[in-house]
C-alpha cells in the first residue's frame, strides 16, 4: 500500500484540540494545497502528516508504515518537510545549507560522501542558484532564500515534500516563482508535493487537488474545479465571492465581492459637499 | 551537474577528506587549515616567550632547547630544566588545555541553544562547581590537594543534571527554559555560595576566591595529565558530533523533518559540552569568558559549520589562555594576577561589544 494517509487522526497542543478524527489520503504524484481561514488547523494537520506533532489519537501511514514506528532518518528519506519561514545560522552559507539536505543519508563516519556532493549540486542545479551558492544565505533576498531552502529539501531526495506557507512574506514576484519551481518539481522530478497556502487563487491555479479545512475538519476535497464553488468559499472562508474561469490557466478564479462591491459606485459615494474639507479646498 | 562553469565556485567552500579506503568522509571549511596553522605558530611563539619569562629568565632559544633536552651540556641546564620542566611548562601546557576545552564546551552550548552569548556554564558548571569548591575550602577545611577537584567535578555535573532536569517538560527541554531555570538555580546557589564566604575564616575565604577566579598557578603534570585524558575522550566525541549541531542550527523542526532526533542529540551534546566544562573547572577553578569569546571570534575567522569551528575553536582557545595566563605572570610582576582575572578584563570589553552588535536582534 503505497501512499500517504492519516487515518482517525486528531491533533492537539496541550490540551487544546485542533484537528479532530480526521481521514486524509494524500494523491501520490500530485501537487496538494492545503487551504482554510487562520486558525482552521491545516498547518497543525501540516505538522502532524510530517512528525513534527505526535498525534493525540489515530496514525499517520506511509506506504503502509506508520510514520512514527520508522527510524527518523528512514522517514526523512521519503519525506521532507520545509517548515514555515525557517532561519539560517548567521553567515551559512547556500551551499552549506542546502548540503544540510544530505543529513538523512550520511553517519558519524560517512559525513561528506561522494553522492552527497552530486545529490547538493543537482539541488542547487534545479533551483538555480548555483550562482549564490558562496553567498550566506542571510545575505539573499526573501524569495532567493526561499529557492535554497527548497533546494535543501530537494537534496533530502524524499519522494513526499510538505511545505508549511512557502510563499509567505515574500513580495509578489517571488510568489509566483517558488509556486513555478514547486510545480515543476512534481511534473519533471515526480516529487509528491504537499503544501499550506494562504492564497486560495494560488491554490486553484498550481494544485491537483484542493483539501478545504474549516475547524479542524475537511470540509471539500478534490479537484480545484470541481470542489471550488461560491458556496464553498461563503461556508470555508465566511466570503462572497464569484468564481469565474482564470483567463490564463481556465482554473477556478475566486473574486472577492466584499463590501465596496455592495456599494454604489464610487463616483458617488463621496460628494463634494459631504466633505467639507474638499468643499472648502474648492472655494479656495 | 547543470552548468559546469558554475561548479568550481561551488566547490570552493569547503575542503572534503575521502580516503579511498574504508567507509569514512569529513569536511569542513577550507579557511580552516591555514587559521589553524596560524593559530599553532602564534601559540608557540607565546609559549616559549612565557616560559622564558618570570623571574629567572631563559633565553628563547635556551628554552626551546630545554624542552627537547638537547642542551645538556650547557652550565645552566639543571636550573632550565627544573624551571621549565617542573615549573613553567606544566602550568602553561594546563592552560593551553583547560583554553581548548571551556573553547569547545562554549561553542557546543552556543550551538545547541542557537545563542550567540551562551557559555560553558550555562548549565550551572561553574555555580555547581564553586559551591562544591567552597564548602570544601570554607567549611570543611581540608587543604589536601586531591579532594577539590572531584568535589568540584561533582557539583558541576549534579547542577547540570537538575537544570536539564526542571528544564524538562512534556517530553523536551526548549533552550529558552534551560537559560531561564539555569539563570535562577545559578542565583541561588550563588547566594548559598556567598553566605559561605562571608562567614568562613579569612585565610580560607582568600584561598577559595583565588579558586572562584580560576587558576593554573601551582598546577603540575598530573593536572595535565588527567584533563588531557578527558580531551581524549570527549573531544573527538565533540568534533565529530559537529555535524549535528550544525543540523540543529536550522530550528527544532527543520532538524526533525531531516530525520535528527532533535531532542536525544541535543541531550548527548550537552553531556558532552557538560562534561568538558566540568572537567576544566575541576583542574583549573571557574576561568570565565574564554568559552564565551573564543568560539565567537572562531566563527568569524572559519564560518558558522562546526566540523571547522570545534577544532579550530578549541585551538583559539587554548592560545587566548596561554596569552592571559603570560599577561597575568607579567601584570603585576613579581605577583600574579589569576587567569581567570585577565580573561574576564580581555572578555568583557567583548561581549559589551557582542551585545551591542547584536541589540537589533
Amino acid at each position: 500500500m503505497t501512499g500517504l494517509y492519516a487515518n482517525e487522526l486528531t491533533l492537539a497542543y496541550d490540551d487544546a484540540s485542533i484537528i479532530h478524527n480526521l481521514r486524509l489520503a494524500i494523491p501520490m504524484g500530485q501537487v496538494t494545497a492545503l487551504v482554510g481561514p487562520n486558525g482552521c488547523g491545516k498547518s497543525t494537520l501540516l505538522r502532524g502528516i510530517s512528525r513534527l506533532l505526535k498525534p493525540k489519537h489515530g496514525t499517520v501511514i506511509l506506504d503502509g508504515q506508520d510514520i512514527w514506528k520508522l527510524p527518523t532518518k528512514e522517514l526523512a528519506k521519503r519525506l521532507g518537510i520545509l517548515p514555515q519561514s525557517p532561519v539560517a545560522p548567521e553567515g551559512l552559507t547556500v551551499h552549506e545549507l542546502v548540503a544540510q539536505g544530505r543529513y538523512p543519508h550520511q553517519s558519524w563516519l560517512q559525513q561528506w560522501s561522494a553522492e552527497d556532493e552530486r545529490v547538493t549540486q543537482e539541488a542547487l542545479a534545479i533551483t538555480h542558484i548555483e550562482d549564490f551558492a558562496d553567498r550566506p544565505v542571510d545575505t539573499l533576498s526573501g524569495g532567493q532564500r526561499q529557492r535554497a531552502w527548497i533546494a535543501m529539501t530537494l537534496a533530502q531526495d524524499s519522494e513526499v515534500i510538505l511545505l508549511d506557507e512557502p510563499t509567505t512574506f515574500l513580495d509578489l514576484a517571488y510568489q509566483i516563482d517558488v509556486l513555478d519551481l514547486l510545480y515543476e518539481l512534481n511534473r519533471q522530478r515526480k516529487k509528491t508535493i504537499v503544501m499550506v497556502v494562504h492564497d486560495l487563487n494560488h491554490a486553484c491555479r498550481y494544485a491537483d487537488y484542493l483539501v478545504a479545512v474549516k475547524e479542524g475538519q475537511i470540509a471539500a476535497q478534490g479537484i480545484p474545479s470541481e470542489v471550488v464553488t461560491e458556496r464553498l468559499v461563503r461556508e470555508v472562508f465566511g466570503v462572497e465571492c464569484l468564481i469565474i474561469p482564470d483567463p490564463v490557466t481556465a482554473t477556478p478564479l475566486v473574486v472577492p465581492v466584499g463590501r465596496t462591491g455592495k456599494t454604489q459606485p464610487k463616483e458617488t459615494v463621496y460628494k463634494a459637499d459631504e466633505r467639507p474639507d474638499e468643499a472648502e479646498r474648492e472655494i479656495a | 551537474m547543470a552548468s559546469e562553469s558554475h561548479a568550481h565556485s561551488v566547490r570552493g567552500t569547503w575542503v572534503t577528506i575521502r580516503p579511498r579506503w574504508g567507509r569514512f568522509s569529513y569536511r569542513f571549511d577550507k579557511r580552516v587549515p591555514l587559521v589553524a596553522l596560524g593559530i599553532v605558530i602564534f601559540t608557540l611563539v607565546t609559549l616559549v616567550v612565557s616560559i622564558s619569562y618570570g623571574e629567572y629568565d631563559i633565553p628563547p632559544l635556551e628554552v626551546v632547547r630545554t624542552i627537547f633536552n638537547v642542551n645538556q651540556d650547557h652550565a645552566d641546564y639543571a636550573n632550565y630544566r627544573l624551571v621549565v620542566h617542573t615549573f613553567r611548562l606544566p602550568r602553561i601546557t594546563l592552560a593551553f588545555l583547560v583554553g581548548m576545552t571551556l573553547a569547545v564546551s562554549g561553542a557546543i552550548m552556543q550551538g545547541i541553544t542557537r545563542n550567540p552569548l551562551a557559555d560553558p556554564y550555562l548549565l550551572g558548571v561553574s555555580g555547581g562547581a564553586s559551591l562544591a569548591a567552597v564548602t570544601v575550602i570554607v567549611w570543611l577545611r581540608i587543604t589536601t590537594a586531591g579532594l577539590l577537584p572531584w568535589a568540584a567535578f561533582a557539583g558541576a555535573l549534579i547542577t547540570a543534571g537538575a537544570i536539564y532536569g526542571l528544564a524538562w517538560k512534556r517530553g523536551s527541554s526548549t533552550p529558552i527554559r534551560l537559560i531561564l531555570i539555569g539563570i535562577a538555580l545559578e542565583s541561588v546557589i550563588g547566594a548559598v555560595t556567598t553566605v559561605m564566604l562571608l562567614f568562613g575564616n579569612i585565610n580560607d575565604v582568600q584561598q577559595a576566591y583565588v579558586w572562584l577566579t580560576g587558576s593554573v598557578y601551582g598546577r603540575n603534570w598530573e593536572h595535565v595529565q588527567v584533563l588531557g585524558a578527558w580531551l581524549i575522550v570527549f573531544m573527538p566525541m565533540a568534533t565529530l558530533m559537529g555535524r549535528e549541531l550544525n543540523t540543529m542550527g536550522l530550528g527544532d523542526d527543520a532538524a526533525k523533518g531531516l530525520g535528527q532526533r532533535v531532542e536525544r542529540q541535543r541531550g548527548l551534546l550537552m553531556v558532552v559540552s557538560v562534561a568538558l566544562a566540568a572537567g576544566a573547572v575541576a583542574v583549573a577553578g571557574t576561568i570565565g569568558f574564554v568559552g564565551l569569546v573564543a568560539p565567537h571570534v572562531t566563527r568569524r575567522l572559519v564560518g558558522p559549520s562546526h566540523e571547522g569551528l570545534l577544532p579550530v575553536s578549541a585551538l583559539f582557545g587554548g592560545a587566548l589562555l596561554v596569552l592571559a595566563d603570560l599577561i597575568g605572570r607579567w601584570a603585576i610582576a613579581p605577583s600574579e594576577l589569576p587567569v581567570g582575572v585577565v580573561t574576564a578584563m580581555i572578555g568583557a570589553p567583548y561581549f559589551i561589544y557582542l551585545l551591542y552588535r547584536n541589540r537589533n536582534r
